[in-house]
């Protein structure tokens, strides 16, 4: 390199030139001997001058490409060092699989493509969207709770078939709905989910200090199970889903579970396994909004 | 025809405004609408108080007109308005109506079932009385025995009802 030899001890006008146009640092494959304590002084002064004399300011005498030669630039090719990302990238997936092809003739196996190509392009581009913010999946939704509903509340039923009816509070699931249960001995309602907004909290409350609740009672548990197997025969499809709620031992287990502790809870307090048995209604001169719930 | 009348040292019961609901004793009157007024043991300061919010009870006090504060204080104390004013009728009707409006689910509950048991207790008096009387033909079986049973059941239904407002208010 032209640099070596001839430290540019010019002007230090052109000293600042130089090192901000003929700026490429060396690579570290100099000789040993130039790598000394003070090595960051003596490779600023190894740069060379610029080799593209200045006609005016801003004006250099050379183009981009004759510059490019004039650097030897064709010489000098340096890439960044290869960061993790490009390195998992370089494991390239597997493209094809063989699979087990049945027959007698058929020869036993096929070489099958993993990603195929589309098999529907369609005839109009879809524009590229615009980028949004703040537009979550449900999963991510910020769960809110009434402050009036805590563990142990007793809840005012308004919807479904068990409307009217009181039932104790345990926790909130993941999904924001309440998990709820009569208890069953009580007024038959069982382990369930009910929505925050179509219940009235009272101020009733049950003391449930040291009610274990199972882990396994999630959203899952208690979403309603569907067949999707289509067998192509129009008229058997709606019976083959199944409607009839099916009882299952775990699910006996599990209000067994919960019910116990909570029932030894019930019975402390006066009366209020008769309230919790009983049902809501409203009458002449009842107003909801009047009420103190 | 008027047994209440306006006049000095009336203490009289405000219905509506900022002070709803407490007692003041009329100090002097200002014009045909408005009283200065004072509540000392009450919370309300001297001030004029229109006629109209003002319902005058039957507790009148001994000061002059335009007696300060000091004295309108004395004279309340010594006649000890504010006991009394708890014991009349008037002043138990606001409170059962406001513990009424308090009522939780969970209280009302417990009053429908104090009422369904009382209710009870009265009819299974009232037809032995009935059985009693129709079997006896017209002896003339006076009906005192009637009034036992409703006391002891009417006990009842305002412990009731304060007993959860106890327990409401420990809580």
């Amino acid at each position: 390199m032209a640099g070596e030899k001839a430290p540019a001890e010019k002007k230090p006008a052109e000293k600042k030139p130089a090192k901000k146009k003929a700026g490429d640092k060396k690579p570290a494959e100099q000789k040993p001997s130039q790598k000394a304590a003070g090595d960051k002084k003596k490779r600023v002064k190894k740069y060379h001058a610029s080799r593209n004399p200045v006609l005016a300011r801003g004006i250099g005498r050379y183009s981009r490409s004759a510059m490019y030669a004039r650097k030897a630039l064709y010489k000098r090719k340096y890439t960044a060092p290869e960061t993790k990302i490009e390195k998992k990238k370089k494991e390239m997936p597997r493209a094809t699989i063989t699979k087990p092809v049945g027959g007698d003739k058929n020869g036993g196996s096929r070489v099958v493509k993993i990603r195929k190509m589309p098999r529907y392009y369609p005839t109009e581009d879809v524009p590229r969207k615009l980028l949004s913010h703040g537009k979550k999946p449900f999963c991510e939704h910020k769960r809110r709770l009434r402050a009036s509903i805590t563990p142990g509340t007793v809840l005012i039923l308004l919807t479904g078939r068990h409307r009217g009816k009181r039932v104790v509070f345990l926790k909130q699931l993941d999904t924001g709905l309440l998990l709820v249960t009569g208890p069953l001995a009580v007024n038959r309602v069982p382990l369930r989910r009910a929505h925050q907004k179509f219940v009235i909290a009272t101020s009733t409350k049950v003391d449930l200090t040291g009610v274990k609740i199972p882990k396994h009672l999630t959203d899952s548990y208690f979403k309603k199970k569907r067949l999707r197997k289509p067998k192509h025969q129009e008229g058997e499809i709606f019976d083959t889903e199944k409607e009839k709620y099916e009882l299952t031992e775990q699910r006996k287990a599990d209000q067994r579970a919960v019910d116990s502790q909570i029932l030894a809870r019930i019975k402390k307090v006066p009366q209020l396994r008769g309230y919790l048995r009983s049902t809501f209604s409203l009458s002449n001169g009842v107003y909801p909004h009047k009420l103190v719930f | 025809v008027f047994k209440r009348f306006v006049e000095i040292g009336r203490v009289a019961f405000i219905s509506f405004g900022p002070h709803a609901g407490k007692l003041v004793a009329i100090v002097d009157v200002i014009d045909q609408n408005r009283a200065l007024v004072d509540g000392p043991c009450s919370g309300v300061r001297r001030q004029a108080m229109p006629f109209k919010c003002m319902q005058l009870t039957d507790f009148v006090l001994k000061f002059p007109h335009s007696a300060r504060q000091k004295c309108v204080r004395l004279a309340w104390e010594k006649e000890n308005i504010n006991e009394k004013w708890s014991a009349t009728r008037w002043a138990k009707k606001i409170e059962a109506r406001e513990k009424k409006a308090k009522m939780t689910d969970f209280d009302r509950y417990k009053v429908m079932k104090a009422k369904k048991m009382r209710n009870r207790i009265i009819k299974h008096e009232m037809k032995k009385l009935q059985r009693m009387a129709s079997k006896k033909g017209k002896k003339p079986v006076k009906v005192v025995k009637g009034k036992k049973p409703e006391k002891a059941p009417k006990a009842k239904k305002p412990e009731k009802a304060p007993a959860p407002k106890a327990q409401k208010a420990q809580k």
